[in-house]
């Protein structure tokens, strides 16, 4: 446990956050959302929690980035709002 | 939809010459499951990735002729018998559910290498049921729908 490791994963945890839910192009905001849940993974790495960590690398970054690109491509890429 | 495929020789050489890398290190981790981190969900998954990864580079039609819908439905009740049955013979033979010491008389091997195999097996039916129940869903969403 470095807190000075954890400070700053925790900085980019909520950078890419905010940036995920506040970009209006979806497509970069599935791929920030893909940054988002990699920097998690290595969070939980750090904290000690390794198979969460490898749960969050295998399912989050991989398979949910493919299925949420599957959904922009059958609906719109840019947000309404 | 991901029908239209864009050609690409190096996207498709490099996912060609990937996939199998990919293959073996999901079957590491479910063979591995009980000693490290990882195990039968996690090891399901990264098969998933890997028929993902062939899907996005080659299309549909090459992932559905190597993994048709229906085999995909068998072995997810394939995985549910597996984690099940294993749970239920462990009842019949007078344990608890999952109990796999009782297996030890079955497997002819010591009570604690009856408990590490029990879980191997219970690993191999979960990873089994996921990459299936995750490739289907992929399927259903990033892909075409199935020609009635």
């Amino acid at each position: 446990m470095i807190w000075q490791l954890d400070f700053l994963l925790c900085v980019l945890v909520l950078i890419c956050a905010i940036a995920a839910i506040n970009i209006k192009d979806l497509l970069s905001a599935v791929i920030i959302l893909g940054a988002f849940s990699f920097f998690m993974c290595l969070l939980w790495a750090e904290m000690g929690a390794v198979d969460v960590a490898f749960t969050e690398a295998a399912v989050a970054t991989s398979v949910s980035t493919i299925l949420f690109v599957g959904a922009i491509i059958k609906t719109t890429r840019r947000s309404k709002d | 939809m991901l029908t239209k495929i864009y050609e690409n020789l190096i996207v498709q050489t490099v996912c060609r010459i990937m996939v199998p890398f990919i293959q073996v290190y999901a079957l590491y981790v479910i063979a591995h499951g009980h000693y490290s981190p990882g195990g039968g969900f996690q090891g399901g998954v990264i098969l998933t990735a890997s028929l993902a990864l062939l899907f996005l580079a080659y299309g549909q039609g090459a992932v559905i002729s190597r993994m048709g819908r229906r085999i995909t439905i068998v072995l997810c009740g394939l995985g549910v018998f597996i984690y099940a049955g294993i749970g239920l013979l462990c009842l019949l033979l007078g344990g608890n559910f999952l109990d796999y010491a009782q297996l030890a008389p079955i497997l002819g091997v010591s009570i604690p290498r009856a408990r590490s195999l029990g879980i191997l097996g219970v690993e191999i039916g979960v990873g089994l049921t996921v990459m299936s129940a995750m490739y289907s869903i992929i399927l259903d969403i990033a892909g075409s729908p199935p020609a009635e």
